[in-house]
């Protein structure tokens, strides 16, 4: 054989999968499609901008030391030190419906304040869950799936707190409509509430650079601009790969990152490989998700007057988490101001939208004229917009701009025109204070972009619903990672790489279980 | 390779695999675990380690000798020696 081991995407779990094999001089190369490495955390520069996809912030932030949490674990498998993350913490961030807000920062304690400030009744019950997630251990790739809903309610009497503890960690990782399992809200949970958010300094770019530095040190290949376009199995068992080139890759292992219905799609052959069953009590027709978001970036001449650094919104007090039956959901999301991180160098004011999104919708429209630049509407360069915060919070944001007529949508480049105007509308001043007359450049992804950059079916950025837990696949030497094993978030995908490369590479040859 | 290059192979590994944890002032008695955040994942780093470094293949009935630097010494000591004589 070629190699050991061939990885199948550049993403944060690839890059880790990729450092633990080189480390142990296993001979690896990693095959990322697109002619930069990243996958759903990736960069661009736009305008002489440079601009991050994917990443608003890192979650599972802890400091230096502290023990046995995601971060400490993963800094130790790649073996790096907690200052070269650069890592900077939030200032504050906010959930905001209608009816109530609650503030967030990297201290859990401050949550729960602010829940029994807002839902003193529900205080017990908040107490009760925090018990039963402390006590979960997500790390048993083998625990049954449950509603994560089901469970929530047995503490959680109403309905807008649930909500509201909902709203983040589904707009930071769920793949699923509506609800989560509960092994995947437990672990959004310690890695948004418990433990928090920071960024590097540079952004995600830093955190890559960092990856694929290490990679390449050790000996690691990576190849860019080669997709993958079949994965080659004989009996069973996984045997390399063919390129899109028609090159064939000869390795014991191949690692795929891809998704697990893009992974199956890749498999030489009508043979598919195993989905893993669910419990049983949600069966699913479809394996291939159906959330995906749209994202406008604003870049400003002046940051609004908010420190809050992350705010998940609702214009409804019912949080909806679904594929909406229009081309977005301007009514929920999430507004991320990277400069409201502590940083310690000022960066350029942004303001980040991220909306739920129709992935057929937006591929359905016609091209248009060719453009796909986002304009900004010569009314909001006017001068001396004040903010108009509503007094009760409750109102419907109001604005002086007209709401921008949806059903003119026919192309792609109007749609997106539309929909960004619509977006930031529907955020301020209710959720934000206008920024609109400070807007220097704006740019904007959908779906269509996601699947483009991604390869992800559908545009989901979360994957599919089922997770293959263990990274089985029913074949031989071919194991799922990334997001469709199931760890989220930067830190998880990493951590996901890290798991599956010792555990069906790594381990092969040593031994079972150390017990020391 | 005698009992103390011995210990500083094993205290080098950890500090490579654990870059944040402080290895000064180890106590060779006590249990690695209590004195560091080092999980199994950890401790099959130290075996691939080993093997990387010194040829030496630690089965994994034989972990629990690797708990303090101590039991790791006196475990390492015949195995070191072989590998040496070999070479």
């Amino acid at each position: 054989m070629e190699y050991d081991a061939v990885i199948i995407g550049a993403g944060m779990s690839g890059l880790a999968a990729g450092i633990r094999l080189a480390m142990f001089d296993k001979r690896v190369v990693v095959l990322e499609r697109h002619y930069v490495w990243g996958g759903l955390n990736s960069f661009y520069q736009f305008k002489g901008r440079q601009l991050d996809v994917g990443l608003h912030a890192m979650t599972n932030y802890v400091p230096r030391g502290a023990k046995g949490k995601p971060l400490t674990r993963l800094l130790k498998q790649l073996r790096l030190r907690h200052e070269q993350l650069d890592l900077h913490e939030q200032s504050f961030s906010l959930i905001s419906f209608p009816s109530a807000k609650l503030r967030f920062d990297n201290d859990f304690e401050n949550l729960r304040g602010e829940v029994r400030r807002a839902f003193p009744r529900e205080i017990d019950g908040f107490d009760a869950l925090t018990r039963e997630i402390v006590a979960f251990n997500e790390l048993d790739l083998d625990a049954p799936q449950i509603s994560a809903r089901e469970v929530v309610r047995r503490h959680i009497r109403e309905s807008l707190l649930e909500d509201m503890l909902f709203c983040p960690l589904m707009f930071y990782g769920s793949a699923r409509e509506h609800d989560m399992d509960w092994d995947q809200f437990v672990v959004m949970f310690k890695s948004i509430y418990m433990e928090g958010f920071a960024r590097p300094q540079a952004g995600v770019r830093h955190v890559l650079s960092l990856l694929t530095n290490r990679y390449r040190e050790l000996g690691g290949e990576l190849r860019l601009r080669a997709g993958v376009k079949r994965i080659l199995t004989r009996e069973n068992e996984a045997v390399g790969v063919e390129l899109q080139s028609g090159e064939i890759i000869e390795a014991d292992h191949v690692l795929s990152s891809a998704g697990l219905v893009e992974t199956n799609k890749l498999v030489n052959g009508e043979r598919g490989i195993g989905v893993p069953s669910m419990s049983g009590h949600r069966p699913e027709a479809d394996a291939t998700g159906k959330l995906s978001f749209t994202e406008t970036i604003s870049v400003l001449d002046a940051p609004p007057k908010t420190d809050a650094t992350i705010i998940f919104f609702s214009n409804r007090d019912r949080f909806e988490y679904r594929c909406p039956d229009k081309l977005c959901d301007v009514d929920s999301g999430v507004i991320c101001m990277p400069q409201n991180f502590k940083l310690p160098k000022p960066i350029d004011p942004l303001v980040r939208i991220t909306n739920i999104a129709n992935y057929a919708k937006w591929t359905a429209l016609e091209r248009g004229d060719g453009s796909s630049e986002v304009l900004i509407p010569s009314e909001w360069k006017v001068s001396g917009i004040r903010s108009q915060v509503s007094g009760n919070g409750k109102a419907i944001p109001e604005t002086r701009y007209p709401i921008p007529d949806t059903s003119k949508t026919d192309t792609y480049t109007q749609a997106k025109q539309n929909f960004y105007e619509h977006s930031v509308a529907a955020v301020t001043p209710a959720h934000l204070p206008d920024f609109r007359s400070n807007v220097q450049l704006v740019d904007m992804f959908t779906p269509r972009t996601i699947t483009h950059f991604t390869g992800h079916e559908g545009g989901a950025v979360y994957g599919s619903p089922r997770k293959s837990r263990t990274g089985e696949t029913g074949i031989k030497g071919l194991t799922i990672m990334g997001t469709d094993q199931g760890f989220l978030g930067i830190i998880g995908a990493a951590l996901s790489g890290i798991s599956m490369a010792n555990r069906w590479v790594l381990k092969e040859s040593t031994a079972s279980e150390p017990i020391a | 390779m005698n009992d103390a290059e011995i210990k500083q192979a094993i205290i080098d590994i950890i500090s490579d695999i654990a870059p944040d944890e402080d290895t000064s002032n180890l106590k060779p008695d006590v249990r690695l675990r209590e004195q560091m955040d080092l999980d199994s994942m950890d401790f099959l780093d130290i075996v691939m380690e080993l093997r990387k470094r010194y040829g030496v293949n630690v089965p994994d009935t034989d972990y629990m000798q690797l708990a303090t630097l101590d039991s790791c010494v006196n475990y390492l000591r015949g195995k070191l020696v072989s590998k040496t004589a070999k070479v």
